[in-house]
């Protein structure tokens, strides 16, 4: 059992041998947040579901084998885990060290999509393509090292007591930080990993204690963006078109409005049951593109219902729940930024994604957390995740 | 961990982390309300979306009932061929979209295929014929027209024909048992129309773009139950259009078989002799048109006296109603509704109207009894009547003295209704009359006797008929005054002098109109229904029904069978008395009276029958010729158009229906073993098991063995079994004997009246 001598913590109690020692009241193993990690697993696992139903019968994309996308979910969801184990070994404090070389990493990753390495997929150059039927999509990861690379910053100088907050010069240095990999994720163009990222920077901005002033001024700053993307042209057609098409639903419902439309009709037509798992006829019809990915909320409402789709929003919630937990209980200003940024970066994500299912945000390609098909995305929760329970097992006993 | 300051929680992070729970959990919120408003409160709207999204039709259709004779001989049935069909959606998921099973499948039926691929193809508003214009989900029919090697052949290799199959499919057919024909009674099929198409498209029974819909008669009066119920199959496809799974199936309905009261032999004896009688009236020289009868149309309706059934109805010229199946060529269509056509397609025993002629004497008498004269009074039958320099002739100027009404209507004496009318019409205020003074007892009847409306029979599009009362002259001249006062000439030939007179006081009551009508010419018109109708209640008593073909319906499985009742009417207004008297006198017609020379040596002892004869005038026209008839059981209606009198015209025919009804020989005796239908067929045809109706076996032709049954009793007595001497005195009728005829003419019917 050397691993389990990995999970025990050093300095929280006495060396104990075998399984004494992860089931120890003060063990690692009794100090995970279990309810975070069953909601998620859970997530997980209807996720796997969905997207076995989303993609069975879609032989044009699973090359002939209905278990493709469940198969590759089920094993992106493994090493989702093995990362998250990892992480919490680790312990967020030991990887605050690792922080600048993870940012590096990441940022110099989204250069390599900028370079002819990189893909297009629905209109967003934001991929690596590994051959072997795997891509990585780094703007994911992104999100993971700009929260640790901004409270890695902020954090320094309270955590060792020297200012109750950041200064000025300090949130500065965080917003540049961030500002690097957000403007060539811009590039790409990724609107939606850039929204996301904005959320992420408000969250963490607003858990660090920085000043009103930073707070008001970067969402005063995120309209006036807004505003001037919008005037000077710089979204694509099919960026505007997205907006159309939420702004107006029965816009060309065969064209720029179908998707939206038939995720409509998908989720309408489920009703407070479902048509039963396996029997939508929107998902065997395939008339919701993307449905394993960004489209997958989709296959909840059509099959499951509200029922379904109410529990998974219920487990996100439970999540993001104990996430805010975590950020208010923890001692350290670090930890309480990083579970903040999460907190933040899920939120959004996830209001984004299942809104523009259901109509009320404009389409996107984000993807669910946990439950979208997707391996990058996986893993980059998986990590948050370990971050979280990390900062959780970390936090010294309040007893 | 102690190198870790405990710094705690400022107020201000600790708030703001509040601030973002509450923000996270209310952004779950709206997402939970959302999805709530989407799923429940709209969630029927969207279900109906979706369905309409990926659900897709596919009719079967149902087999159509039969129409089966009283006995359960069927009228029109289906029959059975092979249609090679092949489905788009299985053909599409081949390699070449189906090309080479088509090419092959072309071999195997021997056509180009070329024309194959055209029939399989999807109309469009560029693509000319052949191609489908049905459901691409529906499978879509290569021909009808498979020999069963062909099926076999496709059948047993259906390896190498995916996408094709071959299966026998219900096809209309009119099966003639008998010879009968009974076309216009029937009806037909024809393809079902757009506008009917988006009409039933929401219905629980839509039709097929292939699918046929009564037009006329029985197939159109009872098309909803032959019809059945299409079965409708959903499949569910996906968005390209391919099938992913069957939704849901309701299996075809067949459709109920009705059966009717006519008896198929009958039914071939009065087709068969008013076609003789027609070819015999054009065989007689017209001598006041001073050429041969023309005889161009004709009907013929055998009633149930006493319950309205429909027993036998034809009409004259006629058609093959199979021309219809499948289908119909431009070339057939105009041959059956074209001018020269002489519109074979009308019913004319509920659609022709003349008219009545002398047969209208009963409904006269009637109202000359209601209006107070006395049955066995006296009134004077003399050559002619004059009215105002006007001379109305009595038929061909005899003269009988002092008679009964009964009388009058025995021998048919026109000038004792023309006294009676031209009474009732001065007593009515004569030509000015003042405001409600008429009585018009003399068209009160006609209206009471069912005339001038329709009598309800079980057939579409039946006419009405006119009763030229006051208030249709009044409206008539109304429509036509402009043209009348235009063309009318005081000194002009008949027409323009006719409308010079009609323009002045054709919406009068002039004494002319009335006496004319009293003997059943001028404007009144009736059809051969109606006749059956008002002879039949006087064969029952006075109760007047609406007839009825239909007398039941039998769901296909057999087991719910709905009869459908004889409907009354009316009554007759008649008293017991007076009908007695009107029977009486109407029997006089066959022994004594104008009819009688036509019924030489019939068994009235056993069979009393009832006649009245009519010849009705039509302007520029050959007369029109009537002959009404009842016995106990049956009413028996014959008219045929430019055919002379009634009696002449269609004597011998009437009397062969009744001889076949009955089983009467030649010589008057009764052979029960003979006769068709002695007693009204009362119960319903049995129903198998399975459903099926039986049917007994019925002669190759009715209309035939009586004329060997007659033949072999003329050649003499030898083949007559029981020895019995035919009424050797009394010549037969027999049609086609003109020398016979003559003879008979001249001793039994001294008189030849209408």
């Amino acid at each position: 059992m050397t691993g389990a001598n990995s999970f025990s913590v050093s300095g929280y109690g006495p060396e104990r041998g075998g399984w004494t020692r992860i089931f120890a009241r003060d063990s690692v193993a009794r100090r995970l947040d279990w309810p975070m990690l069953l909601a998620a697993l859970a997530l997980s696992f209807i996720g796997s579901l969905l997207v076995y139903s989303a993609t069975r019968n879609r032989t044009e994309i699973n090359q002939g084998d209905p278990y493709f996308f469940l198969i590759r979910h089920v094993m992106n969801t493994g090493i989702g885990l093995a990362l998250m184990i990892g992480t919490v070994w680790l312990g967020h404090r030991t990887l605050r060290n690792a922080v600048p070389f993870l940012y590096g990493i990441s940022v110099l990753l989204i250069l390599l999509v900028l370079t002819p390495l990189g893909s297009t997929v629905n209109g967003a150059h934001s991929w690596i393509v590994l051959g072997g039927g795997f891509s990585l999509q780094p703007s994911e990861f992104v999100k993971v090292t700009i929260i640790l690379g901004m409270a890695m910053l902020l954090a320094a100088r309270v955590d060792a007591g020297d200012k109750p907050y950041p200064d000025h010069r300090t949130v500065l240095q965080a917003l540049g930080l961030a500002a690097v990999p957000m403007l060539i994720v811009m590039l790409m163009p990724d609107l939606g990993s850039v929204m996301v990222m904005v959320i992420i920077v408000l969250g963490v901005l607003l858990a660090s204690g920085a000043s009103n002033r930073w707070v008001l001024g970067l969402i005063g700053a995120g309209v006036l963006g807004a505003v001037a993307v919008w005037q000077l042209h710089i979204l694509d057609d099919y960026q505007i078109n997205r907006f159309a098409a939420f702004a107006n639903p029965d816009l060309d419902p065969a064209g720029v409005g179908y998707n939206t439309n038939q995720a409509r009709i998908a989720i309408g037509s489920g009703g407070l049951t479902g048509a039963g798992l396996f029997h939508g006829s929107q998902t065997t019809g395939q008339f919701v593109p993307e449905q394993q990915t960004d489209f997958v909320f989709t296959v909840a409402g059509e099959e499951l219902g509200f029922v379904g789709g109410g529990l998974i929003i219920v487990l996100l919630g439970v999540v993001m729940w104990r996430a805010c937990r975590i950020a208010r209980e923890t001692t350290e200003l670090y930890g309480t930024i990083v579970a903040a940024g999460i907190v933040a970066w899920f939120a959004f994500q996830s209001f984004e994604n299942i809104g523009m299912t259901l109509g009320i945000m404009p389409v996107t390609g984000l993807p669910l957390p946990f439950v979208s098909y997707g391996g990058s995305s996986m893993f980059a929760v998986w990590v948050a995740v370990g971050l979280l329970q990390s900062i959780r097992v970390q936090r010294p006993m309040s007893a | 961990m102690t190198n870790i300051p405990e710094t705690g929680r400022t107020p201000r992070v600790q708030i703001r982390l509040v601030v973002i729970q509450i923000l996270v959990l209310s952004l779950l919120g709206t997402l939970g309300g959302r999805l709530w408003y989407l799923q429940i409160r709209e969630g029927a709207e969207y279900a109906k979306q979706a369905s309409g999204n990926h659900v897709q039709q596919v009719v079967q259709p149902a087999v159509r009932g039969s129409i089966l004779d009283a006995r359960g001989v069927p009228l029109a049935d289906n029959e059975t061929r092979l249609v090679v069909s092949a489905s788009r959606t299985e053909l599409l998921k081949q390699k070449d979209d189906g090309k080479a099973v088509l090419t092959k499948l072309a071999g195997v039926l021997g056509m180009d295929p070329q024309e194959v691929m055209l029939k399989v193809r999807l109309c469009d508003a560029k693509t000319p014929q052949p191609c489908w214009n049905g459901s691409p989900y529906q499978p879509i029919p290569i021909t009808d027209e498979a020999t069963p090697k062909q099926a076999l052949q496709i059948r047993e290799r259906s390896e190498d024909f995916p996408g094709i199959t071959a299966e026998p499919e219900a096809v209309r057919r009119y099966a003639s048992p008998g010879k009968s024909n009974t076309a216009q009674v029937l009806g037909y099929l024809s393809p079902v129309t757009d506008e009917e198409i988006q009409q039933a498209k929401d219905s629980d029974s839509p039709y097929l773009r292939s699918d046929q819909v009564g037009r006329s008669g029985l197939e159109r009066q009872y098309d909803k139950v032959l019809r059945g119920k299409a079965g409708v199959t959903r499949y569910e496809v996906d968005n390209l259009g391919r099938v992913i799974g069957q939704a849901k199936a309701d299996p075809a309905q067949p459709g109920a078989n009705l059966v009717t009261s006519i008896d198929a032999r009958v039914q071939r004896v009065a087709e068969y002799e008013l076609d003789q009688a027609m070819k015999e009236a054009r065989r007689q020289f017209d001598k006041i048109t001073g050429s041969y009868y023309k005889a161009d149309s004709g009907a013929v309706v055998v009633m149930e006296a006493k319950t309205g059934r429909i027993v036998a109805m034809a009409s004259a010229p006629t058609y093959d109603p199979n021309v219809w199946v499948g289908g119909i060529s431009s070339k057939d269509y105009a041959k059956l509704t074209g001018k020269d056509s002489n519109y074979p397609l009308l019913n004319r025993a509920i659609q022709g109207q003349a008219a009545p002629g002398s047969t209208f004497k009963v409904v006269s008498t009637a109202a000359a009894v209601e209006a107070g004269y006395d049955f066995d009074g006296r009134y004077p039958c003399t050559s002619s009547y004059s009215v105002g320099g006007q001379v109305f002739n009595n038929f061909e100027g005899e003269n009988f003295g002092p008679i009964s009404l009964g009388r009058a209507l025995e021998v048919s004496c026109d000038t004792v209704f023309y006294g009676l009318a031209h009474n009732e019409w001065k007593k009515d205020g004569g030509i000015n009359p003042k405001k409600g003074q008429p009585k018009d007892y003399f068209f009160k009847a006609a209206h009471q006797f069912g005339l001038g409306k329709e009598t309800g029979v079980d057939l579409p599009n039946e006419v009405t008929g006119r009763v030229p009362d006051r208030a249709w002259k009044q409206s008539f001249w109304e429509a036509n005054k402009d043209y009348w006062c235009k063309t009318g000439k005081k000194d002009g030939d008949y027409v323009e002098k006719i409308a010079y007179e009609n323009c002045l006081e054709g919406n009068k009551m002039r004494a002319g109109d009335e006496i004319n009508y009293s003997i059943g010419q001028g404007d009144t018109l009736v059809t051969p229904i109606q006749e059956a109708v008002i002879y039949g209640a006087l064969a029952n008593g006075g109760t007047m029904h609406a007839p009825t073909i239909g007398k039941a319906i039998i769901s296909a499985d057999g087991k719910t069978v709905t009869e459908i009742k004889p409907k009354v009417t009316g009554k007759l207004p008649i008293s017991q008395a007076t009908l007695k008297g009107m029977d009486e006198a109407l029997a006089g017609v066959v022994t004594r009276g104008t009819a009688a020379w036509k019924f030489g040596g019939w068994p009235q002892d056993k069979i009393e029958l009832h006649a009245k004869t009519g010849t009705a005038e039509v302007y520029g026209k050959q007369t029109t010729s009537w002959l009404a008839t009842y016995s106990k059981d049956y009413t028996v209606i014959m008219t045929i158009a430019q055919a002379g009198t009634g009696s002449g015209a269609s004597g011998e025919a009437v009397r062969n229906i009744y001889s076949a009804l009955y089983g009467v020989q030649p010589d008057g005796s009764i052979d029960n073993k003979k006769a068709l239908l002695p007693q009204p067929q009362k119960g319903l045809p049995k129903v198998r098991t399975d459903g099926t109706v039986a049917s007994p076996k019925i002669s190759k032709d009715p209309a035939k063995d009586l004329r060997d049954m007659q033949k072999a009793a003329e050649e003499g007595t030898s083949t007559s079994q029981d020895g019995t001497l035919p009424g050797a005195t009394t010549p037969t009728s027999t049609a086609g004997n003109r020398d016979t005829r003559r003879r008979q003419r001249r001793r039994g019917g001294r008189r030849r009246l209408t």
